[in-house]
């Protein structure tokens, strides 16, 4: 592959409330068993780009755990690799990351010494399949300066999203950042090749300027001066930073078409493995549609809900339409419905959650009691 | 070179004929176990769990299937610089060259590898046993009691003494007599094939009995050290063990899993069983969909009913489908309506719609009746199984089925159909 790869995944917001607050985006769990950055991660190895730097900053350390080693996404080894770059202090520099333009000017020596003429820039924070190889020989074939990656929005609501407009030729003549209200419904994936040396000249000059945004101060504002271009994908993509974005994405894993485009067709999604048994059903257990990750021990009911690695679902428990992260130990004779429980939580026997208009996040901090 | 205090040599060269169609293919360490392991697993993770960073793996019938579970030991954390996981199968000499002709044979062939890390002791282990041990806490009792050689043994019910290498010891541990499957025996101390030897007695015994043909630990080796006066000690274990060298008891401790509180634990923290993962997705249950007193592996779907059973990953279960009572591996498929009652069925077999298995009257296997019993359906890996078909107890399936196969629509109990052109 001519591409290295950056993903950026730094990122905090405060749309995803509690969720947020023990782990980067990024690390969010996904469907089970995966978290949201093995997408990335998974499409960089299925796309054979062999480099990869993870820039990553707001609450890294669940982030830098998963990271533990290149062999989970089969990355090169000694050519190439996983490289996990948080902000340091340098002689010259002692800021954090300012901005995604920022992050990238804080590791461009890196981007320098790599001799990989392309650059696939993605965030963490995507669910979706995609082979890079496409879009660099679309963005070759265009002669484009960036190409940036979009999709028809699924939402209603695209204020949180860069807004694109694009001319026949698919070039980009408009370009909002997260408009009150938008021209269209095409919005930018985050996701984008560009010319190696192409990047380094506009990271550099951003930095002269004091710039520190990879959209605002480098695509919108240059434009109608580079050839920006849009490659547009009719596939399942989506993005989980909000409570209500990521308690759908994960819900639409109850899908079988999307558990069949994801899992089901070739190349696969790659992820850290945990050693954990098979899930075990006990008597009294009653599962319906839904999915149930590796070391779970369950003796409750389960109705439409997504429950990841390593819960115990304790006896006359009821858990509906909600999602139970990692590692979570519930208490006999509880109800949840309609909520997202916090990993590594032990809900008390006999509680009760249910979230009346919307989600609720359950997060209770009980030292684990019993096993 | 580093030096290294023990090292392990695991036996993962037998076929397991009692293991019947289950080892058509596959060596019986790498035959699935649990609904994501194999038997191999189990040494492999006490070895690492224990501080053993250096295995050689002895190898010999089909090793495919266990060398690429293996690779270079990634799964187990024994991807090491000096050390970590060997694969040793036999090989060609300039003087001669043979197969592995008994166990301690295949450890005298490799006297090399082992001289390698020059280590104060070797610790010998079977591929196809179900445990959890701290191979650390026997090597203590070995230096304590100045040992030459240490047996793991195990108490057994007495009328199963038989079965096994049975030791007599004094009240300190100490090995004063033992039989080989003795017909009467006078304790019911078993070995359970794990021993710990000081490197120069093992060195010593094998090479006096290098002229031994199908030279035997059981047989030659503890007999040797017997006779020349060397210490041999008992260390006892009373946890969890289980030799699963037959349809029975691999059947037996499967079913053992699905326990409320399983006498051997799975799901407990601490000395985690590793082995190499593929399919990591979650399982899907869908909404018709009954599950009871089971364990579900990874990727697999369920449309239809699954009561007291292992099941592996990526399997597909369809609509109306019942499985009971019954061991399913890997990417296998279970068609609609099917019944599936006490069967084993190895991994990627394809069983059509509204079949049953593991019907009808109990009779004697025609050709292997010591090995297909217990009233098991047994299908191999890779096999096909035609719709509507009835199949009985005590039976073989093995390679691509037709209807044709199947007289009268049905493979009555006892039956066997064996791929055209195979053994």
């Amino acid at each position: 592959m001519r591409a290295l790869g950056i993903i950026l995944a730094g990122g905090n917001n405060n749309k995803m409330k509690e969720l947020s607050n023990k782990r980067a985006i990024a690390a969010m769990p996904i469907a089970g068993s995966y978290r949201s950055i093995d997408f990335a991660l998974s499409n960089m190895a299925n796309s054979h780009i062999q480099k990869v730097a993870v820039l990553t900053q707001y609450n890294a350390r669940s982030l830098n755990e998963h990271l533990s080693s290149s062999k989970w996404w089969d990355f090169g080894r000694k050519q190439g690799g996983m490289y996990v770059f948080t902000p340091t202090v340098t002689v010259g520099n002692s800021w954090w990351y300012r901005g995604t333009a920022d992050a990238i000017y804080q590791n461009l020596s890196w981007l320098k010494q790599s001799h990989e003429p392309y650059v696939v820039i993605a965030s963490g924070d995507g669910i979706y399949k995609l082979d890079y190889n496409k879009v660099l020989e679309y963005h070759i074939s265009k002669r484009a300066d960036v190409t940036v990656v979009c999709t028809e929005c699924r939402e209603a609501d695209t204020s949180r999203f860069g807004v694109l407009k694009m001319n026949e030729d698919c070039r980009i003549e408009e370009f909002d950042e997260k408009p009150m209200v938008s021209q269209s419904n095409l919005i930018s994936t985050g996701i984008y090749v560009i010319r190696r040396r192409q990047l380094i000249e506009l990271i550099e000059r951003c930095a002269q300027e004091d710039r520190h945004d990879f959209v605002k101060d480098i695509l919108i504002r240059y434009k109608n001066l580079k050839r920006i271009y849009g490659y547009k994908i009719n596939t399942y993509w989506s993005n989980i930073s909000t409570v209500e974005s990521y308690y759908n994405t994960n819900m639409d894993f109850l899908k079988p078409e999307v558990r069949e485009y994801f899992f089901g067709e070739y190349p696969g999604i790659y992820s850290k493995i945990d050693d954990l048994p098979p899930a075990k059903y006990n008597p009294g257990s009653c599962v319906k549609n839904s999915l149930i990750a590796s070391g779970c021990i369950i003796n409750g009911h389960i109705e439409n809900s997504v429950i990841f690695k390593d819960v115990y679902v304790g006896n006359n428990c009821v858990i509906k339409n909600s999602i139970v992260l990692n590692n979570v130990y519930l208490g006999d004779n509880t109800h949840i419905e309609n909520c997202i429980v916090e990993s590594r939580g032990t809900i008390r026997a006999n509680s009760y959650y249910c979230g009346e208009d919307g989600i609720k996040i359950v997060v209770e901090k009980n030292e684990r009691y019993a096993i | 070179m580093i030096k290294k205090e023990m090292i392990a040599m695991l036996l993962a060269g037998g076929q397991g004929s009692r293991l019947g169609v289950l080892t058509q293919n596959v060596a019986k360490p790498a035959v699935a176990f649990g609904g994501k392991y194999r038997i191999i697993d189990f040494p492999l993770s006490n070895c690492i769990n224990s501080g053993i960073d250096t295995v050689g793996v002895l190898t010999q019938y089909q090793p495919l299937r266990l060398n690429t579970h293996i690779g270079i030991g990634i799964p187990w954390d024994l991807d090491k610089n000096v050390g970590g996981v060997t694969v040793l199968p036999p090989y060609e000499r300039s003087t001669n060259s043979e197969w592995y002709t008994g166990t301690a044979n295949a450890i005298y062939q490799n006297m090399d590898f082992m001289e390698n890390y020059n280590p104060d002791y070797v610790l010998i282990l079977s591929g196809d046993h179900i445990y959890k041990m701290d191979y650390e806490v026997m090597l203590d009792f070995h230096k304590a009691n100045k040992a030459d050689v240490t047996i793991a043994c195990m108490p057994v019910p007495i009328e199963e003494a038989s079965r096994f290498g049975v030791m007599i010891t004094d009240g300190s541990g100490r090995i004063t007599e033992f039989e080989e499957k003795p017909e009467h025996p006078r304790s019911n101390l078993a070995s359970m094939g794990i021993y710990i030897f000081s490197w120069p007695v093992l060195k010593e015994a094998l090479h006096a009995l290098k002229e031994q043909t199908s030279c035997d630990f059981g047989k030659h080796v503890l007999p040797y050290c017997r006779d020349n006066g060397k210490n041999l000690f008992a260390y006892e274990f009373n946890g969890y063990w289980k030799d699963v060298g037959t349809l029975a008891s691999y059947w037996e401790a499967n079913m053992e899993l699905i326990d409320i509180i399983p006498e051997f634990n799975l799901y407990e923290e601490f000395w985690k069983i590793y082995t190499k993962g593929d399919v990591i997705r979650p399982q899907y249950v869908s909404g018709e969909a009954v599950i009871e007193r089971s364990i579900i592996g990874e990727g697999t779907e369920i449309y239809g009913e699954v009561h007291n059973s292992v099941i592996g990953a990526d399997v597909y279960i369809a609509k109306g489908a019942v499985v009971r009572d019954s061991i399913i591996m890997r990417h296998s498929r279970i068609g609609e309506g099917t019944q599936v009652d006490k069967s084993i069925i190895a991994e990627n077999v394809k069983v059509g719609a509204n079949v049953q298995m593991g019907v009808g009257e109990e009779q004697p296997n025609v050709l292997k009746p010591h090995v297909y019993s217990f009233g098991l359906a047994t299908v191999g890996e890779n096999s096909v199984i035609p719709p509507s078909v009835r199949i009985g107890k005590n039976t073989a399936i093995v390679g691509e089925t037709t209807p044709e196969d199947y007289p009268d629509g049905e493979l009555v109990s006892g039956g066997v159909i064996r791929e055209k052109g195979g053994e």
